[in-house]
């Protein structure tokens, strides 16, 4: 900047900030690649219109679905599914906790040799590339439908998520206290207990409630590939038309989630 | 730091009082007793039988998806494109809508603290708490398959996720520079532009990236519903039992994950 000049033009139309990318050939390339990527892609959106109008007499019944929804018709269905959903997300949530910490640790570059840290890694890595419902569906496809599937794929996607997210807290530690824990003269897993777990236990708890609130989010949508869950409950009252149901099923995950993610947050105010 | 007196009169260093240390065992005991007794639920909704048997059908079904049937990829590059499409579409769509209602929801740009922002929290809770499946599921009912339905269906799920982490970037941004630009003068819509959105611009630009990156994974499974991309061909080849063809799909989708998330991390570390 110190190189500008007064510029007596520049001023009498008005400073301008400097564009974000300098070079105007490079800028008016992505002007015109966006441009053309916006047209190709929205020329492959085929939208049958008659269709639309038809389904938006659909949509005006499910939006007067909710006046008033229907909480007791199909009430024992929304309670077990609810149940289910409720169910599952606990226990996988403790599931995938316990089994992501041996994982957790083994994938610090600090504390674990190469062979077991690569090991460690790796299951962190194919536990988050694939989305729940791809899992659901090989777990469904293995022990077969209903809530044990979606509280194994609850527990695997949990593992990858806690796993690598306190890998990275042990590896951002105070190395100090470790080095003073192992200078009595501490075992490994000593060290572990009083040098590494006070410094990520508040992680670990913020993280493990704010798993369990995910961990109920996804379970509403398992149902959809017949891994139990009110997700069950909500496809199936869609499949039947009965939007005064779907609706209610509806706002009861929205109180839940809201309920969890109040809690959650709140534990972690707390912890941290 | 509780201290006993030991039998031999030297002191004892405890972490806990009797009574904490009781109090924690019982807080264990009750976790403890929660998880068995969800998982008892959950076990008494499962055939073990099928579970006893999952060694053997996940041996099976691993020898029916080898090799993958490359040969169908030819098939998969249209769907394949249709997913990056809904899952960058829904993002821009959800950008668009997003970026007033943070503005809206933002304790110290909101126009009204009483009406308009708790209104705009609502909005985005019952955004960011239904699943862009079950989004999908509900517009599938309106427009029909196809993509149009996803693409709403991952806006819809974004704009709260947008909106909620800029309107917290908003109300962390540095008041000195707002007061500097208000001395001068200036409108409020000059304020805003002037001296908020340049502060937020990094944040919202990483954290666009972050949920496309996200509604990438997203859009590979909401064909399951009939809401286009690659999902469908999934769907279709699992129940084809093609599962070939399905190994064929979960490569592709682990390559666009990959390529995608490394994109996205490329770009975030050049924004923030």
């Amino acid at each position: 900047m110190s190189a500008t000049l007064f510029d007596a033009a520049a001023a009498a139309r008005g400073w301008r900030p400097p564009p974000l990318v300098a070079s105007p050939v490079l800028r008016y390339a992505i002007y015109l690649g966006a441009l053309a990527y916006a047209a190709l892609a929205i020329g492959t959106i085929e939208v049958n219109w008659t269709r639309a109008a038809e389904g938006l007499d659909r949509g005006l019944r499910f939006v007067s679905g909710f006046f008033p929804p229907d909480f007791t018709s199909k009430r024992s269905d929304i309670v077990e599914g609810l149940l289910e959903s409720l169910t599952m997300t606990v226990v996988s949530t403790v599931i995938g906790v316990a089994l992501s910490i041996p994982v957790a640790v083994g994938g610090a570059r600090n504390l674990a040799p190469l062979p077991i840290y690569l090991a460690c890694r790796g299951i962190i890595a194919l536990s988050r590339t694939f989305q729940e419902i791809i899992v659901a569906i090989v777990f469904v496809a293995m022990v077969g439908f209903g809530p044990l599937a979606g509280m194994l794929t609850l527990s695997f996607a949990t593992i990858g998520f806690m796993a690598k997210l306190i890998a990275e807290d042990i590896e951002d530690i105070a190395e100090e206290q470790a080095e003073a824990v192992r200078a009595t003269g501490a075992s490994w897993f000593q060290l572990l207990a009083w040098g590494i777990l006070p410094q990520v236990r508040p992680r670990l708890i913020g993280l493990s409630a704010y798993r369990l609130d995910i961990n109920f989010r996804e379970s509403a949508v398992l149902g959809l590939v017949g891994a139990g869950g009110i997700g069950d409950t909500l496809n199936t009252s869609f499949d039947r038309y009965e939007f005064d149901t779907a609706a209610a099923v509806l706002l009861i995950i929205i109180v839940i989630v809201l309920a969890a993610e109040y809690s959650s947050s709140w534990i972690r105010r707390k912890v941290q | 730091m509780p201290v006993t007196t030991a039998a031999d009169g030297l002191p004892d260093w405890r972490r806990r009082t009797p009574r904490a240390s009781l109090a924690v065992w019982a807080g264990w005991l009750a976790a403890l007793a929660l998880t068995i007794a969800c998982f008892e639920f959950i076990s008494n909704r499962t055939i073990w039988d099928f579970v006893w048997d999952a060694p053997t059908q996940g041996a099976d079904l691993i020898e029916r998806m080898f090799p993958p049937a490359w040969t169908y990829a030819g098939v998969l590059w249209k769907p394949m494109w249709d997913t990056i499409n809904i899952a960058t579409l829904g993002t821009v769509l959800a950008v668009v809508v997003g970026f007033p209602m943070a503005f809206l929801a933002a304790h110290n740009t909101t126009p009204s603290v009483l009406f308009v922002r708790p209104v705009m929290l609502f909005l985005i809770v019952s955004s960011r708490s239904i699943n862009s499946l079950i989004w999908a599921l509900i517009l599938v009912i309106v427009f029909g398959p196809g993509m149009l339905a996803g693409i709403l269906a991952i806006g819809l799920r974004s704009v709260g996720f947008v909106a909620k982490l800029t309107y917290e970037a908003i109300e962390e941004i540095d008041r000195s520079q707002v007061e500097a630009v208000t001395a001068t003068g200036a409108s409020g819509a000059q304020v805003l532009a002037w001296s908020i959105v340049p502060q937020i611009m990094p944040a919202f630009a990483g954290i666009t990236v972050f949920r496309w990156d996200i509604n990438i994974r997203e859009a590979t499974v909401l064909g399951l519903v009939g809401a286009g991309g690659i999902g469908m061909q999934l769907q279709a080849s699992i129940n084809t039992l093609a599962w070939p063809q399905v190994t064929m799909i979960f490569v592709l989708i682990l390559g666009t994950v990959a390529v995608s998330e490394w994109l996205s991390a490329r770009v975030r570390h050049a924004v923030i």
